[in-house]
């Protein structure tokens, strides 16, 4: 394998993670509140369907994104109001959030389109384009870094660049600020927050909407910059890859990146092993192949992460005493 | 005698309408997991099916199975409402057709892809190497680097048909070509997984193709549009695909899925319809390449000569392309 080879798994492994970035980090939001949220592949369902179908319907990209997250968000809220408001069962809303997007994208792109649940393929402004960074030409024929910047770190979409943003973003805001340690204590200990005297529905609102942006952005990246063009159930299962990178990570925003970029990698190794001739092995069955990530998956969760130890209340409804 | 009149009259109602019920045809689809509108396979059904409506005014019942449980369900459902014949379209649906084609023996049935032995069974097979070989021929053509690709749907033996006859066009025109080979997955989901189609694309261009040929349904729009995006070729297959991406799309590998379909509906209708297994390939004009406006810029009139020739001989059977579901295995590799 050259160094070409190693750049092409890179670039794809950023490509194929960053669906799993933005669901990661958006559970992380929800749960780190107390809200645990197992509908994150509904609501990327959802926004990808919104980008799709603004995006055509509009042809710009940026108003497809606006739509995957004001639809997104909506999700978010339902959820939340079932969950912070009516104090139901959260798996119980996560799992008809996702049965509900599911149904309900391919349905109304039925009816709309006749295309089998499809939105038509958008092309030009309506789809978030590779953007060059600068110098990327000039700095591609410097020796090593030169090549890794000019195929790994430049040429992604816009919206590459923002999920990769938020990770720094949501540890500082999480971290560093008065909000975001509000936040963390509502997930571990409401009422201590509510003893306080700061509203504690207020702030799990306020995370399962950043949830919702987030999903959103996810959604709008698998439609109209990935792919173009909203297809049935095109989120795949990675809402429930990303809820296992979140454990993964122990519910911090860095290492959810590692641990996306990880999910990635395999999946991006997975591709290009295919029909590859490894030494001493011979040609590895195709099979072998494709069930490499979820192996994977299951001894790095089983044997390598140690204990991972949710938010304390996550889960649990707040009552407050009366 | 007034009662008696009005009885034969009751009685001649009753054998009208019986025999109105007889011959009222109804024809029936059930589609694969690829949805009708997957712009390939199971849209060429859907557009045979609509070219007999359209001529014949009859209308005819259609279903999209979700999941693999749906299928039997399905064609039970049609065959128990007396439709016939029922189109089944796809290799998986060989072991439901042959099922519920046991429990209504008075009933038409047809599948598409594969063969099922029985009386009241039409089955209709392509010889799709024979196409490929052809799409391959023009891929090598084309072709600038000497590396063409290949991106299969789900891992089966059709799918490695297409691809052993594509590998054979492609070294008949260029012994040296290298072809990249990857299937999707080897679950129904490999046939709507466009994301994975194009990253599969996109290595078999990081490798240095500049063609790539797909058969893989759903998951084939994101082969088209990867290449399309690199500004390299794809080729389309089952439908004609070269208007999805207008002249980034060398040809498609036609499969007349759609005369297949108007052809069953049309026999059963005019009582010519013949149960037994009929194999289509290029003399039989089951398969085919797609030359229209969108490609025509593409393709030289040095390539179309060389194809009509390879199709001639073919024909002749000066050259035999290799099916790779006789024997499992593939001469040129």
């Amino acid at each position: 394998m050259d160094y070409t080879t190693l750049l092409t798994i890179a670039d794809s492994t950023v490509r194929l993670s960053i669906p799993l970035l933005c669901a990661c980090l958006a559970g992380l939001w929800s749960e780190r509140s107390g809200v645990v949220d197992i509908g994150l592949e509904g609501k990327m369902l959802a926004a990808a369907f919104a980008a799709g179908a603004a995006a055509h319907a509009s042809s710009s990209a940026v108003l497809g994104l606006l739509a995957a997250i004001a639809v997104s968000m909506a999700f978010a809220l339902v959820h939340g109001f079932a969950a912070i408001s009516q104090r139901g069962n959260q798996i119980v809303s996560g799992v008809a959030i996702n049965m509900l997007a599911a149904g309900l994208s391919a349905i109304i792109g039925n009816a709309w389109y006749g295309q089998g649940g499809r939105t038509p393929p958008v092309d030009g402004a309506a789809r978030f384009g590779e953007l060059v960074l600068p110098g990327a030409e000039r700095l591609a024929a410097a020796p090593v870094l030169g090549p890794f910047y000019a195929e790994v770190v430049s040429g992604h979409s816009l919206l590459v660049y923002l999920a990769l943003a938020a990770v720094p973003v949501t540890w500082f805001v999480l971290a560093r600020t008065r909000f975001g340690l509000r936040l963390r204590a509502v997930g571990e200990n409401p009422a201590a927050v509510d003893t306080a005297g700061i509203s504690v529905a207020a702030l799990r609102y306020a995370a399962v909407t950043i949830c919702g942006a987030l999903c959103g952005l996810g959604g709008a990246y698998l439609a109209i910059a990935q792919s173009a063009g909203f297809l049935p159930l095109m989120t795949a299962g990675k809402g429930f890859i990303a809820l296992a990178a979140l454990i993964f990570a122990k519910w911090r925003a860095w290492p959810a990146l590692g641990a996306c970029l990880l999910f990635g990698l395999l999946d991006a190794v997975a591709i290009r092993l295919q029909g590859v001739v490894v030494p001493g092995i011979g040609q590895v069955p195709v099979q072998a192949i494709q069930a490499l990530p979820y192996v994977m998956t299951v001894v790095l969760l089983a044997g390598f992460i140690g204990r991972a130890v949710p938010p304390r209340a996550s889960g649990i409804p707040y009552v407050k005493e009366r | 005698m007034r009662a008696k009149s009005f009885g034969l009259a009751l009685a001649g109602l009753v054998a009208a309408t019986a025999m109105a019920a007889a011959q009222e045809f109804k024809p029936a689809v059930v589609y694969d997991l690829g949805g009708k509108f997957d712009k390939s396979f199971n849209e060429g059904v859907y557009n045979g099916a609509e070219r007999f409506k359209k001529e014949t005014g009859v209308a005819y019942r259609d279903f999209e199975p979700q999941n693999d449980a749906q299928r039997e369900q399905a064609l039970r459902r049609f065959a128990r409402d007396g439709y016939s014949p029922i189109v089944a379209v796809g290799f998986s649906q060989a072991s439901a057709v042959e099922k519920v084609a046991k429990e209504f023996p008075k009933l038409q049935f047809a599948i598409i892809d594969m063969v099922v032995e029985q009386p009241n069974v039409q089955s209709i097979v392509f010889k799709e190497q024979e196409g490929s070989f052809l799409v391959g021929l023009l891929a090598a053509r084309a072709s600038k680097t000497g590396k063409v690709g290949f991106v299969g749907g789900m891992d089966v033996p059709l799918i490695r048909a297409f691809a052993c006859g594509y590998v054979q066009g492609v070294k008949y025109a260029n012994p040296k070509a290298e072809v990249f080979q990857n299937m999707t997955g080897t679950t129904g989901a490999a046939w709507n997984d466009p994301v994975k189609g194009g990253e599969l694309a996109k290595s078999q261009i990081d490798r240095g193709a500049d063609v790539v040929y797909h058969a893989a349904g759903g998951t084939g729009i994101g082969v088209l549009r990867a290449a399309a995006d690199a500004g390299k070729l794809g080729i389309g297959v089952d439908s004609n695909q070269n208007g999805l991406h207008p002249g980034k799309v060398l040809t498609s590998m036609l499969k007349r899925v759609d005369t297949a379909t108007y052809k069953t509906f049309m026999d059963a209708k005019n009582k010519a319809w013949k149960p037994g297994a009929t194999s289509l390939g290029v003399k039989e004009e089951g398969v085919a390449w797609a030359l229209d406006e969108n490609n025509k810029a593409l393709i030289t009139a040095e390539m179309k000569a060389a194809v009509d020739k390879a199709a001639a001989d073919i024909v002749a059977g000066t050259i035999k392309v290799h099916d790779y579901r006789v024997d499992a295995k593939c001469p040129t590799n």
